[in-house]
């Protein structure tokens, strides 16, 4: 479904991302791991086609179901990026406007893709109730929610937006432990619900050990390794990914958590 | 992390292309050095220096731009360039005395208001608050009235009301840093609080003051021309640039250019100098993203 | 909310007792003999003992503050020495005539401020930001006695297309005389009807308007500008991209509405600022406002005028604090709830 293949990012003269190549099919979910400034996160943006408006340039190919989406209109783009590919944040609550309330941000960006008024609150209403939260939490300002229920919230926009990818930016990087498996799961039930295709990036090896199927390690902006998880994780190839692996604390290696 | 490109919150003064990533410092501290020149060698470049001061020319006045005469001459037949070059002395003299003073009178009270607290803390911050709910013009034209109108009393009178502000950055400063770990320790050591005062809170609490004089500087500038035009400022003959205007206003409709050429160093100064404060804030914000 | 409000309002009503006692204090130091102000230049000695008396200003300056406070409670604010009215009721003339000027030349600013802010950072380090950036540079450090000259004379005098001076016509006093409830020339002739007044007085409005304005469209220009820029850093613009959102609706909508929070406190200050300030422009353009008024009491020694003039503007100042206060309150719902 989604096919990555010679993605190059620049800051100037800078090149920070250099990927050769990515899949991800539906129902499946790609992990991209990597330490801070290996480029992870600048990939996951250029692919959701945010990285110009950060002053970087891109080149290269992104497919999505066979459409090039690199050097597409800024029209054709803001279709895409929503109803297509949605996002997911790191600190959820700061990911949403803080002068307005929640559901005017959701109801507004199902409107603009298309849906009525009504559809639109029914969407959302039904969302929320998908990721177990009540649809009466739209009334709320972002600083009256936890980070778990932010998270689950932006979560849900994805799902009301029935987007196809869902890139997910190290999500449950600033929660709790135990929130975490919270959003872990609700992105399980999706998973298997929606058939969403997801990209889940982290720095987090036990997190991606539970929840990816496949896993690409990045390091200084290319793909050093890739491979279904449980190979990859169990028996790494590249010496990079042995030292990610060297460097977990014992209490969660992956083979105290197989999910 | 997401590479995004590093912000400078070091400002790199020496290395090249400074002029480059601070255009705008750089064009005011031009435009200021410029002026500060033409103040400087007043008395040996001006056409007339006899003119800045109680001169009159009975057979010239009024007379328009001609090549003696660069800016023309006013009512009494003075030389106006000659007058606008002087005027540049006594308006940057003016700026700097106000700072200085208002920063003498602002910055211990912050300073005192922030480290102690309590009770002292409160009673200058009202009397702070007080003086900053007085329009600053108000308050310069009722003191400059008071003081009989001069230079000398009008900078006095605008520094009374520049210095609550600083007193009002200071305290916050000093109130935030006199609550750290390693004054305690000071303290626990016996260092008395007038050392503390002036080796550690002092230089810490003072850039934020030092990055608002600079961009007051031009608001001052122009109080002080606000002032004069209405009287209660510089007095005739001292050649002030708000007084010229003043003294040309009911002949600005057929003499031009008694009004022009003073109203034009006003307003170039006060660029210099808002071109020199916004170019020190963009330096040292460290938040400087240069992205699209 | 109303617990935040009354808050301030508390602390508001300190700050202008204090203001009114320091004008007060300072009012008494001016030299001079505010009884020649009243009686006249001609009074013989007798008289103005008479009026000395009379005014209370044999008393002990404490005891004439305190009635003086006493009398600014109740709604006594004295009578001026030079107009021989009531300062209140002179105030109640000179007020309303400042306060249109100033809110003319705010909306004015505002209309031309916050689109160059917006343009300025949409475009930023580009030719309409830098063009932008240079207008509001003027703007900011443009004298404002000199503006109003020029204007006047390139305008009123040279084209002729704007009036030069008044508040509007005064033959319009015997064609279509205007009957007044709030003072203001522009509302009442909106209010009763009369196109006249209302032409004329909008046609004197313009200059002064626009030179009250240029500071403040300036100020509010580079504010936006910062502010959105600002914003625009903040990871839920992020968001907000990631979900199709595009330009229009981001400097539209999404950036904007949290980056005004700092606008609006700089336009409560400024609107605080020109209204001190409308001296010089109501001099240079003979509008009957608080300024004139304030610059006639002062020369001729009127204690109560300039302690009314010096109260009003503090009440005003208190008062629009307080607003911009609330109005951030309800704009940002993570103050209200601190």
């Amino acid at each position: 479904m989604l096919e990555v293949r010679d993605l190059g990012v620049w800051f100037g003269d800078r090149q920070v991302v250099a990927v050769d190549a990515l899949d991800l099919d539906k129902s499946q979910t790609l992990g991209i791991v990597g330490e801070t400034g290996s480029g992870k996160s600048m990939t996951a943006y250029a692919i959701a086609g945010l990285a110009p408006g950060m002053g970087a340039r891109v080149e290269g190919s992104v497919k999505l179901d066979g459409q090039e989406l690199i050097g597409l209109s800024d029209g054709a783009l803001r279709d895409i990026r929503g109803r297509r590919i949605a996002m997911i944040f790191q600190a959820p609550i700061s990911s949403l406007n803080p002068v307005f309330r929640v559901g005017d941000v959701f109801l507004r960006a199902l409107r603009l893709h298309g849906a009525s008024k009504a559809d639109a609150r029914e969407r959302a209403a039904e969302a929320m109730r998908s990721v177990a939260l009540s649809p009466d939490l739209l009334h709320r300002y972002p600083h009256q929610l936890s980070g778990g229920q932010a998270q689950r919230v932006a979560i849900a926009m994805a799902v009301a937006l029935r987007a196809d990818v869902l890139i997910a930016d190290e999500p449950t990087s600033a929660l709790d432990v135990t929130v975490q498996a919270e959003i872990l799961d609700v992105l399980e039930k999706l998973r298997a619900e929606e058939s969403l295709a997801m990209l889940f990036i982290s720095h987090d090896l036990a997190v991606v050990s539970g929840i990816c199927d496949t896993v690409a390690i990045m390091y200084d902006g290319e793909v050093v390794e890739r491979g279904p998880v449980s190979e990859t994780l169990h028996h790494p190839s590249h010496p990079y990914t042995r030292e990610l692996l060297a460097a977990v604390p014992k209490l969660t290696t992956p083979e105290a958590t197989d999910a | 992390m997401t590479a995004a490109a590093a912000p400078t919150s070091v400002p790199e003064v020496r290395t090249r292309g400074f002029a480059r990533r601070n255009p705008t410092l750089v064009l005011g501290i031009v435009l200021l050095v410029l002026i500060v020149l033409v103040a400087l060698a007043a008395p040996w470049l001006a056409p007339a220096p006899g003119d800045a001061g109680t001169a009159t020319h009975p057979f010239n006045v009024l007379d328009g731009p001609s090549s003696a005469h660069p800016f023309g001459t006013d009512l009494v037949g003075r030389d106006l360039l000659t007058r606008v070059m002087y005027g540049a002395r006594i308006s940057l003299r003016l700026v700097v005395e106000v700072l200085l003073i208002a920063g003498l009178i602002g910055i211990p009270l912050g300073l005192i208001a922030g480290y102690f607290r309590g009770r002292v803390d409160q009673v200058i911050m009202r009397i702070t608050d007080v003086f900053l709910a007085f329009p600053a013009l108000l308050l310069s034209l009722a003191i400059a009235f008071v003081l009989t109108p001069s230079v000398q009393n009008m900078t006095i009178a605008i520094a009374v009301t520049w210095w609550p502000w600083y007193t009002r950055l200071v305290r916050g400063e000093a109130a935030s840093i006199a609550t750290r770990p390693y004054i305690e320790s000071c303290r626990v050591l016996g260092v008395s609080h007038a050392r503390i005062l002036a080796r550690h809170i002092l230089p810490n609490s003072i850039t934020p003051v030092l990055v608002q004089m600079s961009m007051d500087a031009g608001g001052i500038l122009l109080t002080a021309a606000s002032i004069s035009f209405l009287g209660l400022g510089a007095q005739d003959p001292t050649p002030e640039w708000g007084l010229i205007v003043s003294q040309g206003a009911q002949y600005f409709a057929t003499q031009w250019w008694f009004v022009t050429f003073a109203g034009l160093a006003i307003l170039f100064t006060a660029i210099a100098f808002n071109l020199i404060g916004d170019g020190i804030r963009e330096m040292l914000d460290p938040r400087r993203v240069v992205s699209r | 909310m109303i617990r935040y409000a009354a808050e301030r309002l508390g602390l508001g009503v300190l700050v202008v007792v204090g203001v009114v006692v320091l004008t007060f204090l300072i009012a008494r130091v001016i030299p001079g003999d505010p009884a020649v102000t009243y009686a006249g230049p001609r009074a013989s000695k007798a008289q103005l003992e008479q009026v000395r008396k009379q005014l209370g200003l044999e008393r002990p300056v404490i005891v004439q503050l305190g009635n003086y406070l006493k009398g600014i409670a109740t709604g006594d604010w004295d009578t001026s020495y030079r107009t021989k009215r009531p300062v209140l009721s002179d105030l109640r003339t000179a007020l309303p005539a400042s306060v249109e000027l100033v809110t003319a030349g705010l909306i004015l600013a505002l209309l031309v401020g916050l689109p160059l802010g917006l343009i300025s950072a949409r475009f930023h380090g580009r030719l309409p930001d830098v063009l932008v950036r240079i207008a509001s540079v003027i703007g900011v450090s443009m004298p404002v006695f000199w503006a109003a000259l020029i204007l006047q004379l390139v305008f009123a005098q040279k084209l002729g297309w704007l009036p030069a001076a008044g508040e509007y016509d005064p033959n319009l006093y015997y064609t279509s005389p205007l009957t007044s409830y709030i003072q203001m020339p522009t509302v009442d002739a909106l209010i009763t009807g009369n196109l006249a007044v209302l032409k004329s007085s909008i046609s004197h409005l313009i200059l002064p308007a626009a030179v009250v304005a240029l500071y403040p469209a300036g100020l509010l220009a580079r504010m936006v500008r910062a502010s959105v820029l600002d914003t625009l850093g903040e990871s839920h613009i992020r968001m907000t991209r990631s979900l199709g959102f595009g330009d229009r609706a981001i400097y539209g909508r999404w950036a904007l509405r949290p980056a005004m929070n700092p606008v609006i406190q700089v336009t409560a200050l400024v609107f605080a600022y020109s209204l001190a300030n409308t001296f010089l422009v109501e001099a240079v353009f003979d509008w009957p406002g608080l300024g004139s008024y304030a610059a006639n009491s002062l020369q001729a020694l009127d204690t109560p005028a300039i302690v009314g003039v010096t109260l009003i503007v503090a009440i005003v100042y208190v008062v629009l604090n307080l607003l911009v206060d609330i109005a951030q309150a309800a704009i940002d719902p993570r103050i209200r709830l601190r």
